[in-house]
């Protein structure tokens, strides 16, 4: 049989760039633990996030006017009189919450399952400057709608370099253009939005991807998982060795792995589906989201004559907002606003347990990372309130556990005794596999009732019932406490 | 880990971020499928509201498209005498004028209903009451010492507040209608609650089709969930 | 892993399924995302009717109004210039507008309503560029053959007092008119047969 026209073109680009390679490398070849869960998810959902964020963000930019006189006024102008620009709009302004849903769960499955530990520190490094890199992108692409919120926000948060000792009030100057944000502000924040982090971030993840595929991927039980020869083949041994160090020989198997394609690829599509629904149901039920994702004040075009009675970042800032307002002392509070995201750098390092998986860990990092994400949820929740001084009492206990997780890591994780590592990946249900189970709760916790509608009707409506709920709260609550242990 | 995303969920979805000013708002009836009451409510903005504030953000052309009115009609009976159908809702007053008079411009009215809320809108048109030591007159409930005039008070009448002390703290109880105005209460009601409901239309003119097509995206990504599931548990059948 | 056994085919339609399914889905949001690029209706609003009052133009005089952003040329032809025009057949390309673009009412030798006032976009239907009004007959620069027309100065397009392109030149049609009516007599409405087939 001749091949086809298609082939032959095919293999003309085949035979001069390693398609094939790059695609066995990092898809068909590369092997993944098969006991990923939930947790695993968010990396890929972040990725495609990203893409959102590049698709929709150009199609803004053609409207968008960075002008002080012109920005709020371009935005009304994209919602209304663009053809469709209010969903391109939506897509962009939800996707920037969702982004950061998805990264903050995607860190903290690193603290589960101890995936910035040796030897992926770099991986976890790559990952956190990302996050740095996130949170600029979305701090100055918050300025671009001009409303007062935009406004005010970034007075507040450039007004926060004018603490640096010496250098402080030189540099917010420096950075604003202008004695106040301005034009020039609104200018500059909008070239560093569309095109040097959005560089920076496409750099970053390429390499936080690179060395993620150069070390494999951590598993929910943090095992380091064997290479195992398969037999087949004969190659010399010298070869043989360069292809373990690379770790994508298709004719090497590792230890309790699938090739991420097929298999990862269909289930990560799964969960894009799962993503997509929620996504879809912020964007065209509560584009909104009650004043989280879309603030009321941002309404009302920027005044730089009159602040807002109470302004507060966009939820994905407020835990580090509330750190920075616990701290009486304007440079302690910017200090300890940057430490917050310092220490996590050091993660890799402050951690000096033997095993990786919360799973075989002892009971206090359990309850330390317990303790950890209410403070930081707590922190978060503080965050968008006005600073009553009951509040900011709370924000200080809070902004104390944040740090001391950090800080005194490194000796209750020395302190505490690890469980034994089995020797293989362990078998978890899955969240199908679940889903009878739920159902079962979900009919303990609601009672069936009847009820008269107004029209006369009587119709069989769901109602919570109060003692099915406790009983389940109650073993939610010892089930925890186990796993604490 | 289930319960921190209940929790966070909790937390995320415990009230609004906007604050309230202390007073109980009244609530307003919003309808965006009543077209009726939308075009009352374009021609009361007209009538009563077009004087000092602008609508800059949309256009006689859309709200005719949207609240089902032709465009002749539009033009005749609602939109100011000489406006284009492709004009957007620009107040006749200038700048300087309102300066002078009000000691700031009248703010647009396009977003009013996304910043404030509906049920405040209702609440501040109908919270106007006499209060001789204000410059028109007037004073308001919800926005306290507000520098605008009750435009609607020749249909309200006028109010007055009765007083209640809490906690030896002297502040409004209600408002009585001391003078009656061209209309009943009732019928004052409902030309407050249509013009609320139209800016409310206004502030996002594309809400009720956004809604409706989302309900199609989400049958579409259920489809999309439902064979993606099946395609993954076919694969994940060479997985033991 | 294990791959013996395995339903290939239930595979493969699952496989075809899904990829049908997103490809649909990929077009529904290609769609809004394409269409975003379009004209929006600010656009559609400055592209809105113009009137224009022809009342006080004397014979020979050309005035340029902007419809949809573009020149649209109104030009008052005297009887020596509608004589001229039915001479110059041989030398056209399209003579009689038969593969020109213009509304029916000025699909006539004229290319106008009223044979002394022509209404025409005045963008060359080479690539764009604007032709200059040349009016008088035979100048230095252009020849005797010029009888007075629309010159294009980019790429050297030749058209008459009506519109009409010479041959031989890089043009390939007759100038476009615009839809266009009277209101009255010496009012003038441009582009409104299109707008309301767009709008409302």
């Amino acid at each position: 049989m001749k091949p086809s026209r298609l082939t032959l073109c095919g293999n003309w680009i085949l035979e001069r760039f390693p398609l094939t390679n790059l695609w066995n490398e990092h898809m068909a070849h590369y092997y993944a633990p098969k006991n990923f869960n939930f947790w695993y998810f968010f990396g890929s959902l972040a990725l495609l996030v990203l893409v959102n964020q590049f698709l929709t963000g150009i199609l803004l930019t053609m409207n968008y006017k960075p002008d002080a006189k012109l920005a709020f006024d371009s935005v009304e102008y994209i919602m209304r009189d663009v053809n469709w620009g209010w969903l391109v709009r939506y897509m962009h302004s939800t996707g920037a919450s969702a982004f950061f849903i998805v990264v903050y769960l995607h860190m903290f499955r690193g603290l589960l399952y101890g995936s910035f530990k040796h030897p992926r520190e770099l991986i976890w490094i790559f990952g956190m400057l990302l996050f740095v890199a996130l949170m600029a992108e979305a701090f100055m692409g918050y300025l671009l709608p001009w409303g007062q919120m935009s406004y005010w926000g970034a007075q507040v948060i450039i007004s926060l370099f004018s603490a640096i000792p010496v250098v402080g009030d030189e540099l917010s100057l420096w950075v604003r253009g202008d004695y106040v944000v301005s034009d020039a502000t609104l200018n500059r924040f909008f070239a560093f939005h569309v095109i040097a982090v959005p560089l920076v971030l496409v750099l970053l993840v390429f390499l936080h991807i690179v060395a993620l595929h150069e070390v494999g991927s951590n598993n929910p039980d943090g095992l380091d998982l064997k290479k195992i020869k398969q037999t087949g083949r004969r190659k010399s041994d010298e070869e043989e060795e360069e292809k373990i160090l690379r770790g994508n020989n298709p004719d090497l198997k590792i230890m309790d792995s699938i090739p991420f394609h097929p298999y990862y690829t269909v289930k990560d599509l799964v969960g894009v589906a799962v993503f997509l629904l929620f996504f879809a149901t912020v964007i065209f039920f509560m584009p909104e989201m009650g004043g989280y994702f879309l603030e009321h004040a941002n309404f009302i075009p920027a005044d730089p004559m009159k602040t807002p009675e109470h302004i507060a970042p966009v939820w994905y800032f407020t835990p580090f907002y509330a750190i920075l307002r616990a701290i009486p002392d304007k440079f302690a509070g910017v200090i300890g606003m940057g430490g917050a995201i310092v220490v996590l750098f050091l993660l890799p390092w402050l951690d000096r347990s033997k095993v990786r998986s919360i799973r075989y860990r002892g009971g206090i990092y359990k309850k330390a990372l317990l303790l950890f994400v209410i403070s930081f949820l707590a922190l978060g929740y503080l965050g968008t309130q006005p600073a009553t001084p009951t509040a900011t009492t709370f924000a200080r206990i809070f902004t104390v556990i944040y740090f001391g997780f950090f800080l005194l890591m490194p000796l209750y994780t020395r302190w505490e005794k690890s469980k034994p590592l089995p020797k293989h990946l362990t078998y978890q249900p899955s969240l199908e596999e679940r889903l009878p189970a739920l159902i079962d709760t979900f009919h303990e916790v609601t009672v069936l009732k009847q009820v008269q509608l107004q029209d006369g009707t009587v119709v069989n409506k769901r109602r919570p019932n109060a003692r099915g709920i406790l009983n389940v709260i109650t073993r939610l609550a010892i089930k925890l406490k186990k796993s604490l242990d | 880990m289930k319960n921190f995303i209940t929790l966070f969920l909790l937390l995320a979805l415990s009230g609004g971020v906007q604050a309230s000013q202390g007073v109980e708002l009244q609530e307003a009836d919003i309808d965006l499928t009543d077209n009726a009451s939308l075009q009352r409510g374009a021609k009361h903005f007209v009538t009563y509201c077009l004087g000092c504030h602008s609508i800059k953000h949309i256009r006689y052309l859309r709200i005719a498209q949207d609240i089902n009115v032709d465009q002749k009609k539009m033009l005749n009976d609602i939109a100011p005498e000489g406006a284009s159908i492709y004009d957007q809702l620009h107040s006749a007053m200038n700048a300087h004028d309102a300066e002078k008079w009000f000691g700031t411009q009248p703010p647009d009215l396009s977003l009013i209903a996304r910043s404030r809320g509906a049920d405040w809108l209702y609440s501040y048109l109908k919270g106007f009451y006499t209060d001789k030591t204000r410059p028109y007159g007037v004073n308001n409930i919800v926005f306290e010492d507000v520098g605008m005039p009750n435009p609607l008070w020749q249909l309200q009448g006028q109010q007055k507040p009765t007083y209640k002390t809490v906690d030896g703290q002297k502040s409004i109880d209600k408002l009585v209608l001391e003078e009656h105005g061209t209309i009943s209460e009732k019928e004052f009601d409902q030309v407050v609650n249509d013009l609320v409901n139209f800016l409310v239309y206004v502030g996002e003119p594309m809400q009720l089709e956004r809604k409706s097509m989302g309900k199609y995206v989400i049958f579409f990504i259920l489809m999309l969930l439902v064979l993606s599931y099946l395609l993954k548990k076919e694969y994940w059948k060479d997985v033991h | 892993m294990n791959t013996e056994g395995v339903d290939k085919s239930k595979r493969q339609f699952l496989t075809s399924a899904l990829t049908v399914v997103g490809a649909v889905g990929t077009g529904y949001l290609a769609v809004p995302f394409l269409a975003q690029m379009q004209p929006s209706v600010k656009a559609m609003a400055a592209g809105a009717p113009v009137e224009v009052d022809i009342s006080k133009m004397e014979a020979g005089q050309l005035i340029r109004v902007a419809w949809r952003g573009k020149p649209v040329w109104i030009l008052n032809r005297t009887p020596e210039v509608l004589e001229t025009l039915k001479t110059l057949g041989p030398q056209l390309r399209d003579p009689l507008s038969k593969e020109s673009i213009q509304p029916a009412e000025s699909a006539n030798a004229e290319r106008s309503i009223k044979p002394e006032i022509f209404v025409a976009v005045g963008l060359c239907t080479h690539l764009g560029c604007s032709p200059t009004f040349r009016p008088e007959v035979a100048p230095p620069d252009l020849g005797d053959n010029w009888k007075g027309g629309f010159f294009c100065p980019c790429h050297g397009s030749w058209f008459d007092l009506a519109g009409r392109v010479y041959s031989g030149v890089p043009a390939p049609t007759n100038l476009e008119i615009p839809p266009y009516r009277y209101v009255t007599d010496t009012q003038l409405i441009i582009g409104e047969d299109l707008q309301q087939e767009k709008g409302a």
